[in-house]
């Protein structure tokens, strides 16, 4: 495992823990713990929050026959044991990222949105929007800002930012008040993992009449 | 069975993997069921769906019982980790992807000296959060529950969580250790 720099902030964690994020960027939370012990260690302690809360609610009695149902639930799933989800020794992309493209890195199927940058917007529900875009080496993402929160997580290669470097697993947390042009490093096409709850706002004329199009 | 509060939840439950035992089942069942009821009614969701939830969760923790690894949650922990699931699916009707599995089996023996300590970490962690103030715990709860967005969930909670971060950091690298 590569040495991360860049973790999520406690508010995501805790906002992740307790299920108020919105779909798309729980994905890239869930990729990123993936990839972070740090995180999933700290998601832990949020958790066990949650399970003393558990301990402590007030309970309310259920059917009288729950358990009899429970276990013929139980009986009739064949009480198999749920396999364990893996990821295959290689792959680039994490297990909860592979099933919301539905395979690897070579699954995906790109749209090209100009400067050599490609884009596949994931489906999830329409409070925020997580997308995988592939910049080439050495190209910027146009310069842009935006109105709420993004989360940009890399998964190959490597992107600059200011004074700043993030490679595989880094996150970088970006607010409205934040204008940022991540570049991509020389060497390899850099591939990340980016979740947005309001639409991009690029400044700059050629990417604002391009941002219609492309959906961002 | 006398539920107390020492029940040893972690026994019945790696009885539950490993003998299929329901006795040890219906142990859990009558603690865990109707919390898990409390908590999905308190979420929001109507008495029928709620049952008809904390069945599923019930019956999650049996068919998964062999991912539950005591170094790192306690059942509680682990069973709330289902139930939220469960409501988001249910209530909001939106997937919940959740971090992959770790690669290496819960099949190995966990230590259980390090389970005992996350345990008494997990007791401490809850007389901490009854010791708050008023104001702060019904914030966490809020949070919990879920009807917080997540700008308004806040940095700070007021609650000593490094400790049990930590142990279960030490945990991770452990397990990582013993695969390489």
């Amino acid at each position: 495992m590569n040495e991360i720099k860049h973790h999520l902030t406690d508010a995501l964690l805790m906002a992740y823990a307790t299920a108020n994020l919105p779909e798309a960027f729980s994905v890239v939370i869930a990729t990123h713990i993936s990839l972070c012990d740090e995180c999933r260690a700290r998601l832990g302690s949020y958790e066990a929050v949650g399970g003393a809360l558990l301990e402590d609610c007030e309970a309310v009695d259920v059917d009288a026959a729950a358990l009899t149902a429970t276990l013929a639930r139980i009986e009739s799933a064949n009480a198999g044991s749920e396999p364990k989800v893996a990821r295959k020794l290689g792959a680039v992309f994490p297990t909860p990222l592979q099933s919301y493209v539905g395979g690897d890195l070579e699954t995906v199927r790109w749209r090209a949105v100009g400067g050599g940058v490609k884009q596949a917007v994931l489906k999830t529900s329409s409070d925020a929007t997580v997308r995988l875009l592939s910049i080439p080496a050495g190209a910027a993402m146009p310069d842009h800002g935006h109105r709420g929160t993004e989360l940009t997580l890399v998964l190959k290669g490597a992107f600059r930012d200011e004074d700043e470097r993030f490679a595989r697993g880094d996150i970088e947390i970006a607010d409205e008040d934040m204008h940022h042009t991540p570049t991509a490093e020389a060497g390899g096409d850099c591939i990340c993992l980016a979740a947005t709850d309001a639409p991009l706002k690029f400044r700059g004329l050629i990417p604002r009449l391009a941002q219609p199009f492309i959906g961002i | 069975m006398a539920e107390t509060e020492n029940e040893d939840w972690t026994a019945l439950l790696a009885r539950v993997h490993q003998n299929r035992d329901r006795a040890a089942f219906a142990a859990l069942f009558r603690h865990f069921a109707p919390r898990v009821k409390g908590f999905l009614m308190k979420s929001g969701a109507g008495a029928t769906l709620a049952e008809e939830c904390t069945q599923d969760v019930m019956a999650t923790l049996w068919q998964k019982a062999h991912l539950f690894d005591p170094t790192r949650a306690s059942v509680s922990t682990w069973i709330f980790t289902i139930a939220r699931n469960r409501k988001i699916d249910a209530l909001r009707r939106q997937r919940r992807p959740e971090p992959e599995d770790l690669p290496w089996g819960p099949e190995s023996e966990p230590d259980q000296a390090d389970a005992l300590a996350l345990q008494q970490d997990s007791e401490k962690l809850a007389r901490a959060i009854a010791d708050l103030p008023e104001k702060q715990k019904l914030l966490i709860k809020r949070a919990y529950f879920g009807d917080l967005t997540h700008s308004e969930i806040a940095e700070e909670t007021g609650l000593p969580l490094g400790t049990i971060k930590s142990r279960i950091r030490l945990a991770l690298e452990r397990l990582r250790h013993a695969m390489n």
